[in-house]
Order: C-alpha cells, then structure tokens, then sequence
C-alpha cells in the first residue's frame, strides 16, 4: 500500500543516500515514494517491468537502453539505492558544489559521470570501446524503419571516422569526450528537481 | 421483549430518517451537519500529527501527486536537435574531417549527443509520468483518521490514535450495518418493484411507476453510502433521444447520477446478484444489456445504441466513455463509439471530495466486494455533479475531434487535467505507433538535409 512507503525508509538510508549522491532530504522521500508506487510487486525493488509500465517510458525510443541503465551487470532487480545512484547522475550541478567534495572521488552527478552515462548508453558490452555495431545499434533505435542500412551505414562510418584519433575503428571514452567537448552537457544530462 | 423494541425501533428511525425521505427526494441536513464536523476533526488531526513531527525534527511527508518532483523542460526534440547542431557541433573546428560542403551550421549530421534527449525524457519519465498515477489513488494533504490513507504512521501520538480508535467503532459498528441494511433494502425494492411493473401493459402510467421505483431505490442506495451530492447546472439535464457522457471514477458513478435523472443503462451482462438485478430492471423499462460476444461486435452496439436514441420515448442513455475508471484527477481518452451515433451528448462532469473516503475503484487492486466494503466503512462519499450544456457533433470535426471537444469540456468544468493516453494502458501495453512517430520525426531531421547534400 502507497501509503506506507515513507515509514519503511529509515533515516540512516536517507543519510547514507544523501551523503552518496546529493539529493536533499524532501527529494529523497518523495522518491521513494516513486520508487514505491513503481513497485507493482511490492518486494522493495524494481524489475524490467516494473520500467516498461511507464507508458512514456515505453515509447522512448532509447527506452530500454535507459532501463539497462539501472541494472548493475547481470542482475535483474534494482533496489532504492541503485535507483537513487542512477538518477544522481541527472541531478544538476550546483555552482557551490564545484568547489565542494562530497565523497571522495567524483561526485555522481559531475561532467564526466554524465558522459560515462551517455557512453554507456553505446557501449552495451561495457569494454570501454564503442564499436562500428554499437553504434549502429543505437542509431537503428533512434530511426526506426525509415532509414535504409546503407544510409545508417555510411552515417556510422562518418562518425567513427571524424572521432577516431587512435586509428583502431572505435570511439574510446577519451575520444567522446573530445567529439562532446563543446556540448553543454551538464545541461542536458540534467533534471530541474525541485526542492 | 427488548430485542423487539429495540428492533422496531431502529426501523422505524430507518423509515422516517432516511427511507420515507428517499421516497420523495426531500432532505434533513443530517449530512450537511456530519460533513462539517468531520472537516473540522481532520484539521484537528492533521495539526496534531504536524506537531508531534516538529517534536521529532522530522518534515511530515507530502505526497508526491500534489507537488511536482521535477520541473519538466517543455523543448521538442527537434529545436533541441537543431540547438545542438547550432553550438555544440566540434566540425566547424575540424574543416578536414568534414566532407560536407553545404552550408554547415544547420547541417544534420548525427551528432553522438542526439541521444542526450531521449535520455533526458526517459529519465524525466522514470521520475514523473502521466499515466500512471492516474490508475491509483489520490493522495490527500490532510489525513482523515482512516488508515487506508495514512503515510505518517509514527507520527501519531496517544490522543490521535485514540481518536483513531473512535473513528473505527463508528464505522464499522455503527456505520457499516446500518448502510449495509439500507443497501439490501435499495436492491430488494428495487429487484421486486420493476418485477411487479413489468407485469403492467407498456404505456405512460408504467413509464412513471418505473421512473419512480428506480429513483426511489437509487436514493436509498445513495443514503447506503452516505452519498452527499452536490447537482450544478439542473437545467442542463439529460432528455430523451439524447446520450449523456460522464467521467469514470467508480461503479457508484451511476447510482449518483440515476438518483437524480433517469437513464437507460448500456452495459454486459453480468451473472449473478447483477445479473438479477439486470434482468428485473430490463423488465420495467428499456436497458441496453450486452451478451459477452456482443460487446466485441462495434457495428452491433452501434446500431442498438443510435436505435435506442431514435425512439424519442426512451430514457437518455448514459455512458462512461472511458471505458475503465479513473482515479478523478484527470480524464482519459474517450472512446469514439458514442460519438458516432450523431444524437445531442449531454456531457456530465463529476468530481468527488477524496477528503472523507476515496470512491476509486482500483480494480487491479481489488476486487468488488472488498472495493463495496471500503466504501461503506469510509466517513461518506462526497461529490459534485455538474451537468454541461448539450454538444453535438459540428460538420467540419470527426467522431474523434468531437471526443476530445466533449472531453476538454468536461475536464475544465470538474478541474481535472485532461489527457491524451488510453484508459486501456492501466493494463494494457501502450502501442508502438508512439514510438514509431519518435522515431519518423528524428528520422526527418538527419535524413532531411541528406537529401540536400550533392554529393556524398
């Protein structure tokens, strides 16, 4: 029942969630009450299902990359924490917060965590390079039917060719990051959550 | 000796209450004086729990339908698309690798940041949709002492939950029974009244008895819930030879609205309870029932229904064009079927109060007889009626653009937002034409400037 959904998350979790990615305290119960009313199952996580419900979500094109997203390799469940972790890579950067660390490393939601997002969104096979198939893969996602193999072909081929800079026919991360150099991406990989 | 007292008693209470006043649509203002008490205990309650969570340095919790989690960005994907080719593109630096030689700026070549939008929505998406909080029930800002709708659980201290307790005795020891009783007495009348008129020669003085018995059984069932309606607008009510369409919020839509006006109903035969009672209404006065493999056949129910409005002595049919109810905060697609028939629509808007119980029937949730229990154990059933003025189909729209015209009217007068996606998607699968429309629209973008390119 929706109504419980506030008393089953503990106040050391909300720490804990806020320490790890930022969202304030308000943010992360109204989350969870999303995340609960996600839950068809009621078991505390979420499955490939539970996501496609969403109609909207459903008719995403990159939809199902989007769900992949949230899934840890190999697992089929995700839990409030995978959940919050995700979707602390859209929170938006606060100037203040550029200074500021607070955990060690980088936080979720900085530049790079946004386009190591965005690269695995390609990079299904998770080993750092984006291939000549990948890419195909996500821009037939992207099209549909209405563009012939030959079109998306010679389009892939541009794209690798203009960001390749090593010669082996993929696109490594550093090699995204420099073709997305002037692309405002905390921006665009960012959500206005409100208080 | 005192059970008898005490029994006649209490029917005779009954009787001059709530059943002779029934008969003849009078009231007492009984309600009206619960109504105000009520609100007056729930503000009480709700301080209370506001204190007890300051003791406690906690915030009280919100619930999420109210406020927005996010602020949604309006741009489409194409002046987004076009935005990033405008700044972001790194081939105006990189002359070489380019073998475009057309004017560049707004060149569409795929961008590798063309997924950011997609990945943006469907993030937005995962937050915060539609649809889906349409299919469960709305979350109240004050509690109203039943637990069902309660989300600050520890923050009850002693006096509240005592008052809790009160509030439970009341209604399931005093409330329930008595509704319970008042609701077998609505049906039996009813079942056996109709079966009694429909042994009468068709004619006007069957019309009116008929009219009568459904109004009179209606308003006790009304009583049985503690229905306190509010009607807007009387003047606008349904005629004869016309279709009166309503939102969808639960089965008891149609007690509400039969208590004020006659219909004819249009639905499938049910077996059982229902069916029997179905079966004696169909004796009184003309229905549309449905056998199961009719109801898939759309040109049969369309030729009963337009059949039915033509005879200009039958009742207004009522139909809820949604097709599955709605938890009342917006309105969903509206089925083209009704809309075609091409007689005057009498658009009606209904609104209930959640504050004093939730009349949703979650039907994935729960099943009838529990979705009836909670019903009759909540404090009433409060709600609003407005009856629009009459809309017919205008020569230059289609069935659809008439559905949607009705629909807008009657989500701007209840205050409900008004929503494009399918009623079917609380169980359905959402069609795939959506997403190919996405997928046609990015399409065009990158290949729209190929076909400019002179060579390749």
């Amino acid at each position: 029942m929706g109504s419980r959904a506030s008393s089953l998350l503990r106040e050391e979790d909300i720490e804990e969630i806020k320490k790890e990615t930022g969202f304030s305290h308000s943010q992360i119960t109204r989350l969870y009450s999303r995340f609960h009313s996600l839950d068809k199952g009621e078991n505390g996580a979420l499955s490939r299902e539970d996501f496609q419900r969403i109609p909207e979500l459903a008719i995403n094109p990159l939809g199902d990359r989007i769900i992949n997203a949230f899934f840890p390799e190999g697992e089929d469940q995700v839990n409030f924490r995978g959940f919050m972790r995700t979707l602390a890579h859209f929170r938006p950067v606060e100037d203040n917060e550029k200074n500021k660390v607070l955990t060690p490393g980088e936080p979720l939601n900085s530049r790079i965590n946004k386009l190591l997002f965005a690269f695995r969104l390609y990079d299904l096979d998770r080993d750092d390079k984006i291939s000549r198939e990948e890419l195909l893969q996500v821009l037939r996602m992207m099209v549909g039917v209405n563009i012939s193999d030959e079109q998306l072909g010679s389009i892939a081929d541009r794209t690798i060719q203009e960001a390749d800079t090593n010669g082996d026919m993929c696109i490594s991360f550093n090699e995204f990051t420099k073709v997305l150099e002037k692309v405002d991406v905390e921006q665009k990989m960012s959500i206005r959550f409100l208080h | 000796m005192l059970l008898g007292i005490s029994f006649t008693l209490w029917v005779t209470l009954l009787l001059v209450f709530i059943i002779v006043p029934a008969i003849f649509g009078l009231s007492f203002g009984i309600r009206g004086l619960y109504m105000k008490t009520l609100l007056k205990v729930f503000k009480w309650a709700t301080v209370r729990m506001e204190r007890g969570a300051k003791e406690k340095n906690h915030l009280l919790y919100k619930p999420y339908s109210l406020n927005s989690i996010i602020a949604k960005e309006p741009t489409s994907l194409e002046d987004e698309l076009k935005e990033i080719r405008r700044n972001g593109s790194s081939r105006e630096l990189d002359g070489s690798a380019s073998t475009t030689t057309g004017p560049s700026p707004s060149s569409s070549e795929f961008e590798m940041s063309d997924t950011f939008y997609f990945c943006r929505r469907g993030i937005e998406s995962i937050v915060d949709d539609e649809v889906t909080k349409c299919f469960s029930a709305e979350e109240l800002e004050s509690w109203n002492l039943l637990t069902r709708s309660n989300y600050n659980f520890q923050h009850i201290s002693t006096r509240l939950t005592v008052l809790w307790g009160f509030g439970v005795i009341i209604r399931y020891g005093f409330l329930l029974p008595l509704r319970l009783t008042l609701a077998i007495t609505g049906i039996s009348l009813l079942v056996v009244f109709t079966t009694i008129i429909g042994l009468l020669p068709n004619g006007r003085l069957k019309n009116f008895l008929s009219e009568t018995v459904h109004l009179m059984c209606y308003r006790i069932c009304v009583r049985a819930l503690t229905a306190i309606i509010t009607y807007h607008h009387s003047e606008n009510k349904p005629k004869n030879g016309g279709i009166c369409v309503a939102n969808h919020t639960s089965p008891i839509d149609v007690i509400i609205l039969a208590s004020d006006g006659c219909y004819a109903m249009v639905g499938q035969i049910h077996g059982g309870l229902m069916g029997l009672i179905q079966r004696s209404m169909v004796k009184a006065c003309p229905h549309i029932w449905f056998e199961r493999l009719e109801v898939k056949d759309r040109h049969l129910v369309a030729k009963r229904l337009s059949d039915h409005v033509k005879d200009k002595s039958k009742l207004p049919i009522l139909i809820f064009p949604e097709g599955t109810c709605i938890n009342n905060t917006s309105v969903m697609m509206f089925k083209k079927g009704s809309f075609e028939i091409g007689s005057t629509v009498y658009p009606v808007a209904i609104k209930y109060d959640p504050r004093f119980g939730d009349a949703f029937w979650n039907s994935s949730k729960f099943g009838m007889v529990n979705y009836l229990l909670r019903m009759m154990s909540s404090w009433a059933i409060v709600c609003s009626v407005w009856y629009l003025p009459p809309m017919s189909r205008q020569e230059d729209e289609d069935a659809v653009q008439f559905a949607n015209r009705v629909k807008a009217a009657i989500a701007r007068q209840g205050g409900l937002v008004d929503l494009l996606w399918d009623g079917g998607l609380k169980r359905g699968k959402v069609k795939d034409a959506f997403k190919e429309e996405q997928q046609k629209i990015y399409s065009k973008i990158l290949v729209g400037t190929q076909a400019d390119r002179s060579r390749s």
